[in-house]
């Protein structure tokens, strides 16, 4: 496990992201906040619509536009970023904050050589002659390990298979040595042998050079390989953090169970059904009234029309916090009887 | 469960050239998608096709079902050779074998109403009209898990496990024997994965469905199959009992395609990351 002390690198506090549509007001993301220490990895898992990727896209000023209306605070390293000019968000962004993104075809242009565009994203950034680009990005692609990177250099996007195109899109993410790495569902469009590949370079990237990363994703097999801790999102709020045991072994929110519960395990005998969680994530423009999960929780009770905080609410909590009125009694004592999380306390 | 073959399926082969010329187009390779691929499914039973992309089994499916025409092999229908039917003699049993795909938004009209997506097999193929394809297809709806009231709405307007259970109805309202499922989760969220899961097996309970599953999520294939075959380069790798191949597997590439899969527990995942990678 890597580090996961020291001051925040990241600061994002009270964090609300709404955009106007035709059909109202949309709040994807309503008041999320978390820190990110250096050497950590923090993944934010949620579903579609959760406000995962808004979150992690407005730290770095992507969702700007006309038509949104962002509030709170995005902090590096005490520097803020969420009024900041587009002069400075320009000089964090690949700089200090890389992002890599899903799908790589799209986001490599078809009609320029692999390389070029790498090089082309450490000119816009560094006074580099094209001979000293070139061999700085055969190095990249090495790093990351492409094969025959002095020829692959000079490759076209479409050349490259699903894995070596996200692996170029990280090396290109490397390219300017960021402190903070953001990869939303980086192996989501993979095959599960490359997924094993990149979450393994990833890991590399992390403990070698102690990047910083915010890996967002909906499978909680790839959080349990990557993360040291956990945020889940439900309607664009946290519903519980924690470190990444809490969160698997000692899980407080009803969501969180249910999103345990119905993973399918290779390892163990499979079960009659698969538990499953009811109904559908709400319409971000038709929110329930108090928690937002309340329509499709199966403990629901009358104080749940009042919306809970993201509180610590274990005695013994640490930085372990959750949007749930149930009593930690009540938690322990629900999620056995439905003998459903399928893990145990650890040893 | 009956042990009466519904499907069998003997050295499958789908090709496509490769073509190149000016004028005269000459074939100059071939890509192999299926390449002699054999299985078959018993009456009732769960068949789980695994592999990853371009591993051949969506070609595989299509071939099956005659969509496209395979470049040999046998496929038999209950008893009866399919392969190379006309397309007018391969009509009537398309209501026995129906598909369900995997992109709930892309597979449904958006132009026509949830009512005429699920009727018009029924209508089309002449098996009811009126009052009584209105009743049938209302029944569906509520049997999927929608709503009777659902039948005069627009795609659009439901979500996309919605979406998945109105497919699986327009599937069903034939009253198929065997369904052939492409990926039908794998465009869903992870807490609605489970809900169509677990729908797709009480219909087979309830209506005696033979199901081929395809997709490249081994643990949610493992759940469903009662058989799995490991799809890699157009040929079935391995075949066995779902918990057989799963917990003993045999092949290299299997065993690989197993250990790639992440397991979600962390002190598991440290455990085999520590195995393999033999330090901390």
């Amino acid at each position: 496990m890597t580090a996961a002390g020291g001051e925040p690198l990241l600061s994002v506090s009270g964090l609300r992201v709404g955009f106007l549509t035709e059909d109202g007001l949309v709040q994807a993301v309503d008041g999320v906040s978390f820190e990110l220490r250096p050497g950590e990895v923090l993944a934010i898992v949620g579903e579609s619509g959760s406000g995962k990727s808004v979150t992690a896209q407005t730290t770095i000023g992507l969702t700007r536009s006309k038509n949104s209306r962002i509030e709170g605070s995005v902090r590096l390293a005490g520097e803020e970023l969420i009024d900041a000019g587009e002069g400075q968000l320009g000089r964090v962004r690949g700089e200090r904050i890389a992002m890599v993104f899903q799908d790589p075809m799209t986001s490599f242009n078809p009609v320029y050589r692999i390389g070029d565009q790498i090089v082309e994203a450490i000119r816009a950034h560094r006074d580099l002659s094209r001979a000293e680009g070139r061999r700085r990005a055969v190095e990249l692609l090495d790093s990351v390990g492409i094969p025959d990177p002095e020829r692959r250099v000079d490759g076209y996007p479409h050349e490259f298979s699903g894995g070596m195109r996200q692996r170029a899109m990280i090396a290109m993410a490397l390219a300017l040595e960021p402190e903070v790495l953001i990869a939303d569902e980086p192996t989501t469009a993979l095959d599960v042998t490359i997924q094993a590949q990149i979450l393994r370079l990833l890991r590399d990237l992390n403990r070698e050079r102690g990047l910083a990363t915010i890996l967002i994703t909906h499978d909680l097999g790839v959080v349990a390989e990557m993360a040291d801790r956990v945020l889940v999102m439900y309607a664009g709020k946290i519903v519980e953090q924690g470190t990444l045991d809490e969160i698997f072994y000692d899980p407080q929110h009803p969501y969180t169970w249910g999103l345990i519960g119905s993973l399918t395990r290779l390892d163990r005998p499979r079960p009659h059904r698969l538990p499953q969680i009811g109904g559908a994530p709400p319409s971000l423009l038709d929110l329930p009234q108090g928690c937002a999960f309340r329509p499709r929780c199966p403990h629901e009770f009358g104080r749940c029309a009042e919306a809970p905080e993201l509180e610590a609410r274990l005695p013994e909590g640490g930085e372990h916090r959750d949007r749930c009125w149930l009593t930690p009694e009540q938690k322990r004592e629900k999620r056995q009887v439905e003998g459903r999380i399928g893990l145990e306390a650890p040893a | 469960m009956s042990t009466e073959t519904l499907l069998e399926v003997t050295g499958l082969v789908k090709h496509f050239p490769v073509k190149r010329g000016i004028l005269i187009d000459r074939e100059v390779d071939r890509v192999r998608a299926v390449d002699g691929v054999s299985f078959s499914i018993a009456r009732g039973e769960t068949l789980g096709l695994v592999g990853e992309s371009g591993s051949g089994k969506s070609t595989a499916c299509r071939a099956v079902l005659q969509l496209i025409e395979p470049t040999s092999g046998s496929v038999r229908f209950e008893g009866r050779e399919i392969a190379g039917l006309s397309r007018r003699r391969m009509r009537p049993l398309r209501r026995e074998m129906q598909m369900i795909f995997q992109d709930p938004y892309a597979s449904l009209n958006p132009r026509k109403r949830v009512g005429q997506i699920v009727g018009d097999p029924l209508r089309r193929q002449g098996i009811a009209s009126g009052a009584e394809l209105r009743r049938r297809v209302q029944e569906l709806l509520e049997r999927v898990g929608l709503s009777p009231e659902h039948y005069n709405r627009f795609p659009n307007e439901f979500s996309g496990g919605q979406r998945q259970r109105i497919g699986i109805a327009r599937a069903l309202a034939p009253r198929p024997k065997l369904v052939i499922a492409d990926e039908p989760v794998s465009a869903l969220d992870v807490s609605i994965q489970a809900q169509i899961v677990n729908l797709l097996d009480d219909l087979q309970d309830e209506l005696g469905l033979t199901y081929l599953f395809v997709a490249h999520d081994i643990g949610v294939v493992r759940h469903i199959s009662d058989r799995i075959a490991v799809m890699h380069d157009g040929r079935i790798v391995e075949q066995g009992s779902a918990d057989q191949v799963c917990e003993r597997p045999v092949d290299p590439y299997t065993k690989k395609l197993l250990a790639a899969v992440p397991i979600p527990d962390p002190r598991e995942s440290r455990d085999r990351r520590g195995a393999t990678l033999g330090g901390p």
